[in-house]
């Protein structure tokens, strides 16, 4: 019974989290906001889907399965990783690179920054480290 | 209870999934769209994940684990893109 309700518990929460960033995504008025949405509270309501799943089979059919944790743990590390990359598209897409902060070095931003310079550059430091 | 709890997730995940159709198809940016169809693919998991428990058996989990790694690589190439014009360099 206290199983069931924990099932019923992370189901019920994991559906709420994935309807709410879904919805952020088309409601939120910015691109930065929109990337909040589903990036967090989709990923969690996954969690709870593949939480609920793993209770399931341990508590109810009595196998205990490890293919949850594992989809889990890559959707956990995978999700920071895209919502990084889809920041760094809105940011040169939609930004100039005069509007953008400066970033406190000699270098630019590193989407703005041309193949040969960054190439030099990282010839350079890699000539200090190995002198 | 746990039927009627799967009901309510499925019914929000494939809310969820019609919202991602619509952000894709109307998008007032490309990183929108691209973000659109990252969810689509989490939410695809977790609907592969719900119907796992509907039916009681494990077989669908290899399914969504190709899915997720599908899903990262596609939307990591496309930004990558559009950010440097090339994928390999």
């Amino acid at each position: 019974m206290l199983a069931e309700i924990a099932i019923s518990a992370c189901l019920v929460i994991s559906g709420v989290f994935g309807l709410v960033g879904s919805f952020g995504l088309i409601k939120l008025p910015d691109p930065m906001m929109r990337l909040h949405a589903p990036t967090k509270a989709t990923t969690l309501g996954v969690g709870g889907a593949l939480i609920a799943s793993m209770l399931y089979f341990y508590f109810i059919v009595g196998q205990f399965s490890f293919h949850e944790l594992m989809i889990t743990l890559f959707l956990f590390l995978t999700a920071p990783i895209t919502g990084h990359f889809i920041a760094k598209t809105h940011l040169h897409l939609l930004h100039k690179p005069e509007d953008l902060p400066p970033t406190g070095g000699a270098r630019p931003w590193a989407s703005y920054e041309s193949d040969a310079e960054r190439a030099r550059i990282e010839a350079e430091a890699e000539g200090e480290t190995g002198a | 209870m746990i039927g009627a709890a799967l009901s309510f997730a499925f019914a929000c995940f494939g809310l969820g999934l019609l919202m991602n159709a619509y952000r894709v198809i109307w998008a007032p940016s490309l990183g929108d769209r691209i973000l659109a169809l990252d969810t689509m693919v989490i939410n695809a998991i977790a609907l592969l994940a719900l119907f796992g428990i509907l039916k009681g058996t494990t077989m669908y989990f290899e399914a969504s684990m190709i899915i997720a790694m599908t899903g990262f690589i596609s939307t990591v190439s496309y930004t990558r893109f559009l950010l440097r014009g090339d994928i390999i360099e």
